[in-house]
């Protein structure tokens, strides 16, 4: 074999293995099965009730499950993924629902719940405690008077009219 | 006996501030109210025969335009027997009647008096051009984006459901579930066409 041939060979090998480099290089992976999965938990199937769509058995799931996947081979994220979904199918299909609207109430509302509740418990507890000393405290600081009990003001009156 | 606020004696009770039992009772009433609101919106009644229709836009996929257009409006439509058609891919019972509706809608197409709208429900692209091959499907036909169109009709018995509309924009006739064949869909659009 000449060393022109030789050389021509040694190019043409050359330039298919960097050829095959690229492809490799720009084909993105199967995503796999726990890839896909957890997108799909974040999601909702739009069709049966309450059902996250990496659990769902039905042959519309299934569609769906491979859209995800085919969407992450083609590099998209999972936020454009999910808002892909919501376009589509509705911002039901999210397990978590989007922080806009009355959607804040979801958030907000629990939170400030357990809080106003532990507040009102606090107080609860706090008289709870306080109930059964603060008689017995006060009667014992102070001698029994007349003012306020017209009972006593009356006993008192008629023994003074005695006297 | 003395009454007790008449005793100094007896402890003192302290109640809760005054402004939060006011903003205790605004946030329920607050919650109620959007409750109510939820309910109310919620049972919106499903979409009865003789009702107007409200207008929607339809989205059309690539290759089912409607007069060269991606994009149809119901009320682009006025003055025509309008047939809007729910369906999906995965839907088998959608399969059943898929052929006949082909074959009416070519029947009617040349008279130019009746549209076909084939509305795809949460639905993958990639199935939905499948199945729209699979029956040659040739009527005007997109998904039905964040189901705003399904909400309109209130439909959630499933698919395949039928809307027949006629040329005023009132609702003349449904059908849940399959047709059973071609004269059963021209037994429903005909008599529009005739009362015009």
């Amino acid at each position: 074999m000449s060393s022109k041939r030789l050389i021509g060979l040694a190019v043409l090998v050359l330039g298919l293995s960097l050829a095959w480099a690229v492809t490799a290089s720009a084909q993105q992976p199967t995503p796999s099965d726990d890839e896909v999965n957890a997108i799909a938990r974040q999601l909702f199937c739009p069709v049966c009730q309450n059902t996250p769509l990496d659990v769902c058995p039905t042959q519309a799931c299934q569609q769906w499950r491979d859209l995800i996947r085919q969407m992450l081979a083609e590099g998209k994220s999972a936020d454009y993924i999910k808002q892909y979904f919501v376009v589509n199918y509705g911002a039901r299909v999210l397990a978590e629902p989007p922080r806009s609207g009355f959607n804040w109430l979801i958030y907000v509302v629990p939170p400030a719940a357990f809080l106003l509740g532990l507040y009102l418990l606090l107080r609860a507890y706090q008289t709870w405690k306080r109930t059964p000393e603060e008689p017995a405290a006060e009667a014992g600081d102070r001698p029994a008077t007349a003012a306020g009990d017209p009972y006593i003001s009356r006993v008192e009156e008629e023994l003074r009219k005695r006297q | 006996m003395t009454p007790a606020s008449d005793n100094p004696s007896a402890p003192v009770r302290r109640s809760i501030p005054i402004w939060i039992q006011i903003l205790i009772w605004l946030g329920l009433i607050g919650l109620l109210a959007i409750l109510l609101l939820g309910i109310l919106r919620s049972e919106n009644p499903m979409l009865r025969v003789g009702s107007k229709v409200q207008d929607f836009p339809l989205s059309l996929y690539s290759g089912y335009e409607y007069q060269g257009a991606g994009q149809v409006h119901l009320a682009d439509l006025r003055g025509k027997v309008v047939l809007v058609n729910f369906w999906a891919s995965w839907c088998q019972p959608c399969e059943t009647e898929a052929a006949d509706l082909e074959t009416v809608w070519r029947a009617y197409q040349p008279g130019g008096k009746v549209v076909f709208l084939g509305v795809d429900y949460v639905d993958t692209p990639p199935e939905a051009r499948v199945y729209l091959q699979k029956y040659a499907v040739s009527y005007p036909t997109g998904p039905d984006l964040g189901t705003n169109i399904s909400k309109i009709f209130n439909r959630n018995l499933g698919v395949p459901e039928t809307y027949v509309i006629d040329q005023q924009g009132v609702l003349r006739s449904i059908q849940i579930g399959p047709f059973q064949s071609a004269a059963d869909i021209q037994a429903v659009v005909d008599p529009l066409l005739a009362g015009n």
